[in-house]
């Protein structure tokens, strides 16, 4: 049968004996050491994830955890959400000032005639006169609210 | 944890420099290595030899980078990384952003005391299994600036350093050996000694 399927049946064979021999791996061993091990750990493993649960119904732990194959080592900031270098600092609810709003209007403003005047003058002498009326028009009708901002006192930083 | 609410620079300068000092207190005498399996005679036999073939082999195989570079032996990593030295031949293809992936950290560069307690933190966030590379002289003995009040006289004075790589930078060659080194030291591992 493995013939047929080629190598794909030797790493199915493979894969058999890795998931049996990890079954059988506690029984090859020693019992009374594995057995005072595996206590220890369940033990550690209740205190740590169900404080609550070791007085009424002892849960299974997960598998290969138990199997020792996957290491459990837990740590604070293993298990804590953030895992930045930094530590986190002060809230998460902080107030920007509303200036920056104002900043950021103005900023599109003139980000958006930016995108406009740079193929404009690219292709300028294509364009001709009616292109560059045209931008003349986008350059008034911003002009007039940058000046309608200063006027204002946007600009200022106080 | 509890999150202290601190609002003055001044304030957060000082609790800073209350726990680097705290930190330099604790950690004066250099952490052991981890290597206590490649000493020691395990009863093995061939159930279990074969399971830990199979571990190792994965494990040495898909050895993932963390992204925790502090000083200037970065670049070296970086061209061992890159086309010319390829170490994606050694399965390190994937330098992950994000401790949680990863189980490699190679320690380029000069590591100071203020920047010691963030690189702690990373390698605490690591999964298991991990291993540690201090890579050039800084990160061995802290080089030419072993004298210096303000660098970590050698990495393991923070974490535990499995393989160290001489040189100020270590050429892409030495940093390739050293990796070579570590995969034939988790070739050794075994499930029973990790348990002591």
């Amino acid at each position: 049968m493995l013939a047929e399927y080629g190598d794909i049946g030797l790493l199915l064979a493979l894969a058999i004996f890795f998931a049996v021999t990890t079954l059988l791996l506690p029984f090859s061993l020693s019992l009374p050491a594995r057995l005072t091990i595996y206590f220890r750990r369940f033990q550690h493993y209740l205190e740590t994830r169900y404080p609550f649960m070791t007085k009424f119904v002892p849960p299974l732990p997960k598998f290969p955890r138990f199997m020792q194959v996957v290491p459990y080592k837990p740590n604070p900031a293993k298990n804590s959400t953030f895992e930045c270098g930094m530590e986190t600092i002060g809230q998460a609810w902080v107030r920007f000032n509303f200036r920056y709003y104002f900043y950021a209007l103005i900023f599109i403003a003139l980000d958006v005639m930016v995108v406009f005047i740079y193929p404009w003058a690219v292709g300028l002498k294509g364009l001709g006169l009616f292109g560059f009326i045209g931008i003349l028009v986008l350059i008034f009708v911003l002009f007039i609210g940058y000046l309608y901002a200063w006027r204002k006192k946007v600009l200022e930083w106080k | 944890m509890e999150i202290e609410e601190v609002y003055s620079s001044r304030q957060l300068d000082e609790k800073e420099g209350r726990q680097i000092n705290e930190l330099i207190d604790r950690s004066q005498q250099p952490i052991p290595d981890p290597d206590r399996w490649l000493e020691e005679e395990l009863e093995r036999n061939i159930l279990l030899t074969s399971v830990d073939a199979i571990l190792n082999w994965a494990r040495r195989s898909s050895l993932w980078t963390v992204v925790a570079f502090p000083a200037c032996c970065a670049f070296e990593f970086i061209t061992t990384e890159a086309s010319r030295f390829d170490l994606s031949r050694f399965g390190m293809e994937i330098i992950r952003a994000s401790p949680r992936q990863a189980d490699l950290m190679i320690t380029a560069g000069t590591l100071t005391w203020k920047m010691a307690p963030q690189i702690k933190r990373i390698y605490d966030q690591m999964a298991e299994p991990k291993w540690v590379i201090a890579m050039g002289a800084c990160a061995v003995s802290g080089g030419i600036f072993a004298s210096s009040y303000s660098v970590v006289p050698g990495y393991n004075r923070i974490i535990p350093v499995d393989v160290y790589v001489p040189g100020c930078p270590p050429r892409p060659e030495a940093l390739i050996y050293g990796i070579r080194m570590l995969q034939e030291k988790i070739a050794r591992q075994s499930l029973i000694a990790e348990d002591k």
